[in-house]
């Protein structure tokens, strides 16, 4: 372990998503505002600890950014559909609804309680997407992708190519409206959102283009079998989701006969699985240097997973303070500690600078 | 001759777009045996990048249009086979080798291809470690590919497609980005590949000077659809391109015809003695006023400093080159120039353009190196329409500018459809319509054949005997011999050298145009001037 690419290689993608998962679950199971403020302050510290400059890495910024604003409408949802508590901040003048919509109440007295309901509901929300947010900026997608199993590999690269074109078009609006600038003319909003859109537009068609035929002239999509098996490939797979489908309406459905429940899931599944494998066997392709999962790839994700489960170990009342009455919420110990724990991939030896040289 | 089987094979082969439009193509035969250096030249638009595309199947199977005849490569055939098929066979690099990089890093993307050939990972190991070292990237290995230089994303390009283990590379332009250091690196790069490993390569190329002396045959593709090809010095003896070098030669008479520096400097002995004593006749710039003055201009972007305390002034009428390796601040020191760039600290002023029609507001006119970024009217009439709207000038002037620069674009054409080099002739005459008073250029000779870059040459010295100042970005040394009064080099952002022409291009060795490295201790820039002094 101790050669100098096991250093600097980068950590395995799925063991960030496991830990930025693990931290949702727990964001997932609590109202309480101090420990979703520390799972933010903690997925935040380990991304400006360890992201790297690559281009899906700055993004994190927007996510939180989409976090105050889930925040931000609950709070304003909740003002609009007037809960009701003791303590009436204000009032504001109520909306009579037709008879139709009769039992709901627009506007009217806005209460403490109300507002902090909305507050802790929309922070639980907001927390989640944080924790997305990380994981999107700490893991690679393009090596998550290629780790994935070969019979998802078409889809996979599909996204590569989404996933990289949209840096590029942000970069792109920047050029083109600089260049935009340097020409005369009228300066409507309309026409200068036609200046932007087409060139921007024609560029991103364009080098997609260009990153097609490379990838065509570079072998991509060579499949050498034969057009029976994709046929019978794409049937396993239609009747493996009928399959799964039926079977979980049967399931769910307490009228329905036994056998449309669990056996039709069952068999979904298997001739699901058989398509799946059909599918893979078509990628005749190979995997240069895998990624693999080695002793920091099980501490990152143990860390997340034990923060999970502290936070589900953790009382019911703990977890979900009341907000009428209004009360300050308690700071469970074993839930702190456990999501502190969470904070561990700060600490760990390897910082991937990779991308910043 | 005859007993060389070729690898790539054209018999008979005719190419169009559209049902009705005319062939780019016309009944062309082409053999090419194994192991050549083969350069496509050809005026801008003629075909060449089409050409190339046939060769493993993108024309007709990706971009669309009939293919009539055969092209046979390797033992495969595109009309029954895809350009994936060709992937273990032949290696394509496009023009921009950014935008087709599929991974992010550069270890990563030399193994894409041998990814989707199904190599197994030993081989893939030892494949990539030999590359590596074949294209002297050892050292970039982990880098990502994007904070690559333009020269080393190319050759990146060129072992990413050389690792899979094609025997044919077909290279679309490669140097046409970059600095002439960066350039040399690359043709060095190729030539290493040809001669100790056998692979045949087919290279398009607008700027011959860098690799004519390289070439086993010169294909030459005129425009016309007609597509002939042979031994490069016979050839350039009567082609319509021609570099610098070719055009002295002729003027001199030699035969055969040399094609590198050291063989023209053994025939020159005698033009020289014709010129000894003799100088070039360059007429002295009607420089007049300062028009644009910049003061310890500093442009930084986050810790990295683009350009650091630069002072520069134009004057009226003056044709100032601005010179420097890629990444050296010269698009940031453009910008900062017209006002609209980002500019940390120093001051640019404008003084007043005493012209004739009193104060000048107009902005600096820039064209940027994207050029395409300003254009964004869906035919090029509408755009030229728009551009003499804008300027408040007479109908046509902007149109009767293109024709001048790129003759024979059709108007109805769309922007995107002409070829790079229109693009930029169409940018160039949207920009200059106005006739501003200080004109920047960034890397305008992009693309451009030697004729088109000769019309850009007369159109910028008529704006300049106007008054207007022009500064042009630019890597193009014969372009620079040609057009500038006064050279200025960048380096690391800082101003290293800033003087007349003949003095700083002349002296220095990436820079020295080919007239002067013939005729040197000489002070020779350009064929023009060596005629008019034999005259």
């Amino acid at each position: 372990m101790t050669d100098s690419w096991s250093l600097r290689r980068p950590t395995h993608p799925g063991a960030w998503w496991l830990w930025a998962l693990a931290l949702a679950a727990a964001a997932s199971h609590t109202t309480n505002p101090l420990l979703l403020g520390l799972i933010v302050a903690i997925a935040a510290l380990v991304v400006a600890a360890r992201r790297s400059a690559a281009p899906w890495a700055v993004g994190f910024r927007w996510y939180l950014t989409v976090a105050a604003l889930v925040v931000v409408l609950r709070v304003v949802f909740r003002m609009l559909t007037a809960g009701s508590g003791p303590t009436v901040l204000f009032t504001l003048p109520t909306i009579e609804l037709p008879a139709a919509a009769a039992g709901i109440t627009l506007l009217g007295p806005v209460s403490a309680e109300a507002l902090m309901a909305g507050f802790y509901d929309g922070l639980r929300l907001g927390t989640m997407i944080v924790c997305v947010g990380a994981a999107s900026a700490l893991a690679n997608p393009k090596r998550l992708l290629a780790a994935m199993p070969p019979a998802l590999y078409e889809v996979g690269t599909v996204l590569v190519v989404s996933v990289s074109v949209f840096p590029q078009l942000v970069e792109s609006v920047g050029r083109v409206r600089r260049a935009q600038a340097l020409r005369r003319g009228p300066r409507t909003r309309r026409h200068q959102l036609k200046t932007v859109v087409i060139p921007v537009l024609t560029d991103a068609l364009d080098r997609s283009l260009v990153l097609a035929a490379s990838m065509d002239s570079r072998g991509y999509g060579r499949s050498p079998d034969v057009a029976h098996r994709r046929w019978l490939t794409s049937l396993c797979l239609l009747v493996g989701i009928g399959g799964v489908a039926i079977g979980a309406y049967g399931v769910l459905d307490v009228g329905s006969p036994t056998w449309l429940g669990i056996p039709t899931m069952v068999t979904g599944i298997a001739v699901g699985a058989v398509g799946f494998r059909l599918a893979g066997a078509r990628v005749q392709r190979t995997r240069y240097r895998p990624d693999p999962w080695r002793t920091r790839e099980w501490l990152v994700a143990g860390c997340g997973v034990l923060a999970a489960a502290a936070v589900f170990l953790t009382s019911q009342i703990a977890r979900f303070p009341s907000a009428n009455p209004l009360v300050w919420p308690p700071l469970p110990l074993v839930a702190v500690v456990g999501l502190l724990i969470a904070g561990g991939p700060v600490l760990s030896a390897a910082p991937w600078r990779r991308w910043s040289r | 001759m005859a007993s060389v089987v070729p690898v790539i094979d054209l018999a008979d082969v005719s190419l169009r777009y559209g049902e009705d439009s005319r062939p780019v193509l016309r009944h062309v035969d082409l053999r090419i045996p194994e192991g050549e250096l083969v350069v496509v030249a050809g005026p801008t638009g003629s075909g060449k990048s089409s050409l190339l595309g046939l060769l493993n199947g993108l024309v007709p199977h990706f971009s669309g249009g009939v293919v009539t005849g055969t092209v046979t490569v390797g033992d495969l055939r595109t009309s029954d086979h895809r350009p994936r098929d060709f992937a273990a066979t032949v290696g394509v690099v496009s023009q921009d080798p950014l935008a087709g990089f599929v991974t992010d890093t550069v270890e990563e993307e030399l193994a894409y291809g041998m990814e989707q050939l199904g190599l197994p990972p030993s081989t893939m190991r030892t494949r990539v470690e030999e590359t590596l070292d074949l294209l002297g990237i050892a050292d970039l290995r982990d880098r990502s590919l994007r904070t690559l230089s333009g020269g080393q994303q190319q050759r990146v390009a060129i072992g990413a497609v050389l690792a899979a283990g094609p025997r044919i590379l077909v290279l679309d332009e490669p140097t046409s980005a970059l600095d002439p250091t960066s350039a040399e690196e690359v043709i060095a790069a190729v030539v290493r590949l040809v001669h100790d490993l056998g692979v045949t390569v087919v290279m398009a190329e607008h700027r011959l000077e860098r690799v004519l002396q390289h070439a086993d045959r010169l294909v030459l593709v005129a425009g016309d659809g007609s597509v002939v090809d042979g031994d490069p010095a016979t050839l350039m003896a009567n082609a319509p391109v021609a570099p610098p070098l070719v055009e002295l030669g002729r003027l001199a008479g030699w035969s055969p015809l040399p094609l590198s520096i050291r063989d023209a400097r053994r025939a020159a002995g005698p033009l020289r003695d014709a010129l000894a004593g003799r100088g070039p006749i360059t007429p002295t710039p009607a420089v007049g006023e300062n028009l644009i003055t910049a003061t310890r201009l500093t442009v930084r972007y986050g810790p990295h400093t683009a350009v650091r305390e630069v002072g520069l002034t134009l004057r009226r009428g003056e044709r100032v080159a601005l010179m420097g390796r890629n990444g050296s601040g010269k698009s940031s020191l453009l910008w900062a120039l017209t006002g609209l760039g980002r500019r940390t600290s120093g001051s640019v002023t404008r003084q007043e353009f005493s012209g004739g029609s009193g104060a000048d507001d107009r902005p600096v006119a820039l064209v940027p190196q994207s050029a395409a970024d300003l254009l964004y009217l869906d035919t090029v009439d509408a755009e030229c329409r728009a551009a003499d709207r804008q300027e408040d000038v007479d109908a046509g002037t902007c149109r009767a500018l293109l024709d001048r620069l790129a003759p024979g674009i059709e108007g109805a054409a769309h922007p995107r459809d002409v070829s790079e080099g229109q693009r930029l002739a169409l940018a160039l005459a949207v920009q200059l319509t106005g006739a501003p008073s200080v004109v920047l250029l960034d890397e305008p000779t992009r693309g451009l054949d030697y004729g088109a870059k000769a019309a850009l040459v007369t159109v910028l010295s008529e704006l300049a005997t106007v008054g207007t100042a022009l500064l042009v970005a630019t890597h193009d040394v014969e372009f620079v011999a040609r057009f500038a009064d006064r050279v200025v080099i960048l380096a690391g952002g800082e101003k290293v050298a800033d003087g007349p022409t003949a003095v700083v291009i002349a002296a220095s060795p990436a820079f020295a145009p080919q007239v002067s490295r013939v005729l040197h201790p000489q002070r020779w820039l350009t064929v023009d001037h060596v005629r008019a002094a034999l005259a």
